[in-house]
């Protein structure tokens, strides 16, 4: 089997979901799907953060040396009172440097 | 309303910035997904013509994973569907804010609409400062993020043997605290902190579901959560002033 034909076949799969909305300028949404799709940032982004830092090999991982979520509790921290993006960012991975460093988990 | 040249440029090059941390814990998996394509088989041109023409991230590791053990194309194809699944979403929450734009615009927006891209560009739009050039910070940031996955997917390709313990560097914490420092400023009402907490944990109950199905279900299940509890604190409210 020619790999083209797969990739052109993922691209036609890929693009249709991705446009399957936009596709349809004119349409408006009912109100309770407004509703709905205001909790989509909230919903996806956790539903990516909390297994990242709670299973970052892909087990569950509640060691106190899990150095994703002792960093992942302070940039929590952080994002709550600074409410600055880049702090946050940079202080959440200055803290799992460190922690990893401490750990001996750096691959250096 | 028009956009001047000088607001084109500035939010373009916002996009840019904004998404800049969330590339950073993108480049070990470019450079893996071109080091492992090219070791299931394919030539270094098809293995980067996957990143150009598909740019799925993780479709794209399933679809090199499952060729290599021998699956056939119906099952990558259904695979991709259902990893891509969750971009409905997506395409679904920002259509209200593109729908404006002509078709090619759409188009090249919705080619370029990744996890990292939605994260920053949602919250361009959830800014209130009435600024009729945002889909050029959309461009921005989803033009940076295609860039930096082509290069990254070519450097794999090429050098892929020889960068060693890829996945030991541990970048991807510079996505999960840019996703908590958008997330958690959003967490401002009961309805949403209560979307947060039920996505994580059906996240977490569900981690054994295949093909990152258990995002799209946790997604799900927090927005229910979300909407009812919202619904509920509005009957409430409601109740009380008419008593």
């Amino acid at each position: 089997m020619n790999p083209w034909w797969l990739i052109l076949g993922m691209l036609a799969i890929t693009f249709s979901i991705r446009y399957s909305l936009f596709a349809w300028p004119n349409l408006h949404f009912p109100t309770w799907l407004n509703q709905a799709l205001h909790y989509v940032p909230v919903a996806v982004l956790s539903a990516i953060v909390v297994p990242g830092l709670l299973m970052p090999e892909g087990e569950l991982d509640l060691a106190w040396d899990n150095a994703y979520l002792l960093a992942g509790l302070v940039t929590i921290a952080i994002a709550k009172f600074s409410r600055h993006l880049l702090t946050t960012i940079l202080g959440g991975l200055v803290t799992f440097l460190l922690l990893r460093g401490l750990f001996g988990q750096l691959p250096l | 309303m028009s956009c001047s040249r000088d607001s084109r440029i500035r939010e373009l090059l916002d996009g840019v910035r904004h998404i800049l941390p969330l590339l950073l814990g993108t480049i070990p998996f470019a450079i893996l997904f071109g080091s492992l394509a090219v070791d299931a088989g394919f030539s270094p041109a098809q293995a980067q013509g996957m990143s150009l023409l598909v740019f799925a991230g993780a479709a794209q590791f399933v679809a090199i994973t499952l060729l290599a053990g021998g699956a056939g194309v119906a099952v990558v194809l259904s695979t991709t569907l259902v990893i891509n699944l969750r971009h409905l979403l997506y395409s679904a929450a920002l259509q209200p804010h593109v729908r404006h734009l002509p078709s090619r615009w759409r188009a090249l927006l919705a080619f370029w609409l990744t996890d990292e891209a939605y994260a920053v560009v949602q919250q361009r739009y959830a800014r209130d400062d009435g600024s009729p050039c945002k889909h050029w910070f959309f461009l921005g940031a989803a033009m940076a993020m295609y860039a930096n996955w082509q290069v990254f997917t070519l450097v794999g390709v090429f050098f892929g043997q020889r960068v060693p313990n890829l996945a030991s560097w541990g970048l991807d914490f510079a996505m999960l605290a840019t996703f908590t420092g958008i997330v958690v400023p959003m967490l401002r009402n009961r309805p949403s902190l209560a979307a947060a907490l039920v996505a994580s944990g059906v996240a977490l109950a569900s981690r054994d579901l295949p093909y990152q199905l258990e995002m799209l279900v946790a997604a799900l299940a927090g927005i229910v959560v979300g909407v009812l509890l919202e619904r509920h604190g509005r009957n409430n409210l409601s109740g009380e002033a008419a008593r």
